[in-house]
C-alpha cells in the first residue's frame, strides 16, 4: 500500500509536467487550430537554454529562469507565430502540419549538430530529501513538482477564466467568426497562445529535465505523450489536457513498476484506443456538435 | 483538376517521365539502386494515400498499418512456402478489408477526429505485430523474405527485382490513373470540395468514401509487400506512426490530390536526404529546413514547379468569355 | 395521388419545434411557393423532404413511396433535386465538371460507374443547359471563380441536370439583381410550362406573388395558410406573422 501511495505521488509528479505540455498543445489547437507536431521540442529547446543560462553561464537560478522563459517565448512564441503559423493558416490545417513537423526535425537536429548529441546531466530543482509520513515515504522533489505545476496551471485557469484577455481566447476557441465580428482581434490572440504556450513548455522544461535529462531526442516520446494525453483526457477543454496528462502520468509510473516486458508501454496507448473507440472527445472532453 | 484544358502532349508527359524513371536507376550501382527501389515502393504507397486523402478528402494516419499488412502478409506465408505474389495478394486483400473497416468511422467523423481514429489503427497493428510472436516474430521480426521466382528464373538479383517491381508500380499507376479519371475520381473529388452538396446530388457518401480507404489501403498494401523482399527482413518498427506521418509529408510536399503528386513526393523524400548526405551531419538539419521553407512558400506541393513549367494556368484564371447578347450578363 | 405529400412533419432541435404538424401535396407540375419570416422552418422542411435531416415525427411521400428519413443521396436517386440558400458548388471543378457530377449518379450502378467511362451523352446535354442559362462560356472556369450571379446559374443547372421530377429552390433569387431575377423567373417559367415542378422558397414577394400559383406560409414551425397569391396577401393571420402584433 505504501508503494502504491509513493508510486501514484510519482505519477501525478510526472503526470502534472504532462499535463503542462498538453495544455499548452489543446491551447494552440483551440485557438488556431494548430496541431503542433513540434511541442515535445519546445520543451527540448529550453531545456538546452536552462542548461547554458544556469550552468554553464552560473547565472543565479531566477536570472537563468528568467532568460530561459525569454528566449523560449521570443523564439518559439513570437518567432513561430510571426514566421510559420501567419503564413500558414490560410494555406490549411495539413501544410501547418507538415510545417510543424520540419519545426521538431530542425529544431531536433540542430540541437544534436550544433550542440552535442550527448545527454547533458540536469540538477534537480528540489532537493532530494524524502519526506516521511509514517510508513510512507515520499520524495520532497515529487511533491514540490506538483505544487509547482499545479501553482502555474493555477494561475493560468485564472488568467483564462477570470481575464478579459482570457475570455477573449475562450470566445476564439469556441466561434473565431463570432469574436472577430465582436472586435476580437484574433491574430493578437493566437499570438498571445503561443507565447503562453512558449511560458508553459518552459517551465515544464526546467521540471522535467532532472527526470529525462537533457538530450535532442526526448522530444520525440514528450511530444507524443502530450498528443495522447490530449486525446484521452478530450483535445476541446483545458480540463481535459490537465486530466488526460495526469492520468498518462499514472498509468506510465504504474505499469513501470506492476507490469514487466513489452506490455509496458502499451497501457497507455490501449487506453488511447480505447478512448478512440468509446468516446472519440475524450474522457473529459465536451461532444463536439456538428452543425446540421 | 480538369484533364480537359490539358492539350494531348502534356497528358503524356507525365508518362515519358515515368518511363525514364523506371529504366534510368537499371544503369546504377547498388546502393543508388536501392534508394530508386525504396523511391518506387513509397510511390505506390503514396498513390495510395493520396486517393483516400488528396482525392477523396479524408485524412488517414493509417496507411503504415495497411502498409505493414502487405509486409507481413509476404514474410509470413513466404515462410510457409507460398510464392511472393500470393503474399501480395494477400495482403492487398486483408488491407483492402481493413481499409473498408476504418472507413466507417469516417461516414462518422471528420478532420481531427478522424486522424486520431486512424492513428488508433495504426497503433493497435503495431501491437499486434510486436506481440502476437508466434505469427510476426514479435519485436524481431521476419528476416529471409525471399524473392520472388517464376519457375527457374530468379528476382534475386537486385536489378532483376527492380524490374519486378516496376511491373507491380506499372499497375498501381495504370489503375489508379483509370479509376482517377473515371466517375468515381469525380465523385471522390466532388465529396472533397462539398460533401453536402454531393450527397444531395446522390453521391453515395457510404460506398465513396469506403472504396476511398479500400482501394487506397490496397495500394499501400501492395506497396508493402514488394517492401518486404526488398530489404529481406521487417520488423514492427516499421509500421509505426512515423511511418504514416512519413506518407503524410510525402503526399502533401508533392501535391495533395493531383496526379503527380505522389511522384514528386516520394523522389523528394527519398532522393533529397541522399543529395545532402553529402554535407555529414548537417543534412537532416537542412532537410527540416526544406521542409519547413516547402510548405511556407509552396503550400499546394511541388506540383507548384510542374504547373509553372508546364506553363498551364489555373483554368479560372482566364477570363470567363461573355454571354451572347441578349443573355442575361451577371449579376 | 400527390406527386410529394408531406404530412403531418415535425422537426424538433433539442426541445425547439422547428417543424410543427406541417402538411402541404405539390402535384405534378405545380409551381408552389413557400413563404414565411425568418425561422418559420421552410428549409428545414426542405432539409427533411431532401433527407438532410431526418424528421423527428410525420411522413414524406413521394410517388406514394414513403421516403421518410431516407438519406440525401437516395432522395435524389428517386427524382428530387435542391439548391441551397448558401450556394453549394464544387469549387475547384470546372463548371461543366460540376454539371457532370450532378448527372451522374441518378442513373447505373456504383460499378458501372467504374468500368463505362462514356458519361450518356450527359456531357452534350450538360452544355445545352448551360447554353440555355447563358453560362456556356464558362465550362472550363473553376466554380470558385465565377461571379455570384454566375454561381447562381450554375447551381440551378445543376439541380435540372439530373432530369428531377421535382425541383426544389431555397432562395433562388437571395442577393441576385433585378435584371438576373427577371431572367431565372424567366427560366423557372419555361420550364415549369415543359411540366417540370417547382417548390420554391422565396423572401421576394413581388416574385411569388406573380410566379407562384399556390402558396403556403410557415410560421414558427407551423402552416398558418395556403391558397392562391391572392388569397394569402389578404389573409390576417398572414399578415399578423410578418408583421406582429
Amino acid at each position: 500500500m505504501t508503494d502504491f501511495l509513493q508510486l501514484m505521488v510519482a505519477g501525478v509528479s510526472i503526470g502534472a509536467i504532462y499535463a503542462m505540455v498538453a495544455i499548452g498543445f489543446v491551447l494552440l489547437w483551440q485557438t488556431s487550430n494548430t496541431i503542433n507536431f513540434a511541442q515535445g521540442e519546445f520543451v527540448v529547446l529550453p531545456a538546452f537554454a536552462m542548461v547554458l543560462f544556469w550552468m554553464t553561464l552560473r547565472l543565479p537560478f531566477a536570472l537563468a529562469l528568467l532568460a530561459t522563459v525569454l528566449v523560449s517565448t521570443l523564439l518559439l512564441g513570437f518567432g513561430v507565430r510571426k514566421l510559420l503559423v501567419a503564413r500558414l493558416l490560410q494555406a490549411g490545417v495539413l501544410p501547418l502540419v507538415i510545417a510543424t513537423i520540419g519545426l521538431s526535425l530542425l529544431i531536433r537536429y540542430s540541437l544534436q549538430q550544433f550542440w552535442t548529441p550527448l545527454a547533458l546531466p540536469f540538477p534537480a530543482l528540489f532537493p532530494r530529501a524524502p519526506l516521511r509520513l509514517g510508513a510512507v515515504v515520499l520524495a520532497w522533489e515529487e511533491l514540490l513538482n506538483v505544487a509547482f505545476a499545479g501553482a502555474v496551471i493555477g494561475a493560468l485557469q485564472l488568467f483564462i477564466t477570470r481575464t478579459k484577455l482570457g475570455w477573449a481566447m475562450q470566445a476564439v476557441a469556441q466561434n473565431r467568426t463570432l469574436a472577430t465580428v465582436l472586435g476580437i482581434d484574433v491574430g493578437r490572440l493566437i499570438t498571445i497562445t503561443f507565447v503562453l504556450n512558449a511560458a508553459l513548455t518552459a517551465v515544464a522544461a526546467i521540471l522535467i529535465a532532472p527526470v529525462y535529462l537533457v538530450k535532442y531526442d526526448i522530444g520525440i516520446g514528450l511530444g507524443l505523450k502530450a498528443f495522447y494525453a490530449a486525446i484521452i483526457g478530450g483535445f476541446n477543454q483545458m480540463r481535459g489536457a490537465l486530466l488526460g496528462g495526469l492520468l498518462v502520468g499514472i498509468v506510465e509510473t504504474l505499469s513501470a513498476a506492476y507490469v514487466s516486458g513489452p506490455f509496458r508501454d502499451a497501457a497507455v496507448l490501449v487506453i488511447l484506443i480505447a478512448v478512440l473507440l468509446w468516446k472519440p472527445e475524450g474522457l473529459w472532453g465536451a461532444k463536439e456538435e456538428w452543425a446540421s | 483538376m480538369t484533364d480537359a484544358a490539358r492539350p494531348r502532349l502534356r497528358r503524356f508527359l507525365p508518362v515519358g517521365v515515368l518511363v525514364l524513371l523506371a529504366l534510368l536507376p537499371l544503369g546504377f550501382e547498388q546502393y543508388k539502386l536501392y534508394v530508386a527501389s525504396l523511391t518506387l515502393v513509397y510511390l505506390v504507397m503514396a498513390i495510395g494515400l493520396n486517393l483516400t486523402l488528396g482525392y477523396a478528402g479524408q485524412i488517414s494516419l493509417a496507411h503504415g498499418a495497411f502498409m505493414a499488412f502487405g509486409s507481413y502478409g509476404v514474410a509470413i506465408l513466404g515462410q510457409r512456402g507460398w510464392p511472393v505474389e500470393v503474399g501480395l495478394a494477400v495482403g492487398a486483400i486483408v488491407a483492402f478489408a481493413c481499409g473498408i473497416l476504418v472507413g466507417f468511422p469516417a461516414l462518422k467523423v471528420k478532420h481531427h477526429f478522424l486522424a486520431m481514429v486512424t492513428l488508433g489503427f495504426n497503433i493497435m497493428v503495431f501491437l499486434v505485430l510486436r506481440n502476437w510472436e508466434s505469427l510476426t516474430g514479435g519485436s524481431f521480426g521476419i528476416s529471409g523474405i525471399a524473392r520472388p521466382r517464376w519457375g527457374l528464373f530468379s528476382f534475386g538479383s537486385d536489378r532483376a527485382y527492380y524490374v519486378y517491381m516496376v511491373g507491380w508500380a506499372t499497375l498501381v499507376v495504370g489503375s489508379a490513373y483509370w479509376i482517377l479519371t473515371s466517375r468515381w475520381g469525380r465523385a471522390f473529388r466532388a465529396i472533397r470540395e462539398n460533401e453536402m452538396r454531393a450527397e444531395a446530388l446522390g453521391v453515395s457518401l457510404r460506398n465513396y468514401k469506403l472504396m476511398a480507404f479500400a482501394i487506397g489501403a490496397a495500394y499501400a498494401g501492395i506497396g508493402g509487400a514488394l517492401f518486404a523482399p526488398l530489404l529481406g527482413y521487417i520488423d514492427p518498427g516499421a509500421y509505426t506512426l512515423d511511418r504514416s506521418i512519413q506518407f503524410l509529408m510525402m503526399v502533401v510536399m508533392g501535391g495533395l490530390g493531383r496526379f503527380a503528386g505522389p511522384f514528386l513526393g516520394a523522389i523528394l523524400v527519398t532522393v533529397l536526404p541522399e543529395v545532402l548526405r553529402a554535407s555529414e551531419g548537417l543534412y537532416l538539419v537542412i532537410y527540416a529546413l526544406a521542409v519547413i521553407l516547402m510548405m511556407l512558400f509552396m503550400p499546394k506541393g511541388l506540383v507548384g514547379i510542374w504547373d509553372w513549367a508546364a506553363g498551364r494556368r489555373d483554368a479560372g484564371a482566364q477570363p470567363p468569355v461573355p454571354a451572347p447578347p441578349g443573355r442575361l450578363r451577371t449579376g | 395521388m400527390a406527386l410529394l405529400e408531406v404530412r403531418d412533419l415535425t422537426k424538433h432541435f433539442f426541445r425547439l419545434p422547428a417543424l410543427s404538424a406541417v402538411s402541404l401535396s405539390v402535384e405534378h407540375g405545380d409551381l408552389l411557393g413557400v413563404i414565411g419570416p425568418n425561422g418559420s422552418g421552410k428549409t428545414t422542411l426542405f432539409n427533411c423532404v431532401t433527407g438532410v435531416l431526418s424528421p423527428s415525427a410525420g411522413q414524406v411521400r413521394f410517388k406514394g413511396e414513403n421516403i421518410t428519413g431516407l438519406s440525401a443521396d437516395l432522395v435524389h436517386r428517386r427524382g428530387i433535386a435542391r439548391t441551397f440558400q448558401l450556394i453549394q458548388l464544387f469549387p475547384e471543378m470546372s463548371v461543366l465538371e460540376n454539371m457532370l457530377l450532378a448527372a451522374q449518379e441518378r442513373e447505373g450502378t456504383l460499378l458501372g460507374r467504374l468500368f463505362r467511362r462514356e458519361d450518356g451523352g450527359a456531357a452534350d446535354r450538360a452544355m445545352e443547359l448551360l447554353e440555355y442559362l447563358g453560362i456556356a462560356g464558362l465550362r472550363d472556369t473553376f466554380a470558385s471563380n465565377l461571379s455570384y450571379g454566375q454561381q447562381k446559374l450554375l447551381d440551378f443547372g445543376m439541380a435540372l441536370m439530373s432530369r428531377p421530377e421535382v425541383i426544389l429552390l431555397d432562395e433562388p433569387l437571395a442577393g441576385v439583381n433585378p435584371t438576373m431575377i427577371k431572367s431565372l423567373v424567366g427560366h423557372i417559367q419555361a420550364l415549369n410550362a415543359e411540366g417540370h415542378t417547382f417548390v420554391v422558397i422565396e423572401h421576394n414577394m413581388e416574385v411569388v406573388m406573380s410566379l407562384c400559383r399556390r402558396i403556403v406560409v410557415l410560421s414558427q414551425g407551423e402552416r398558418i395558410a395556403e391558397g392562391t397569391p391572392a388569397e394569402v396577401a389578404d389573409n390576417p393571420l398572414v399578415l399578423d406573422a410578418y408583421f406582429g402584433r
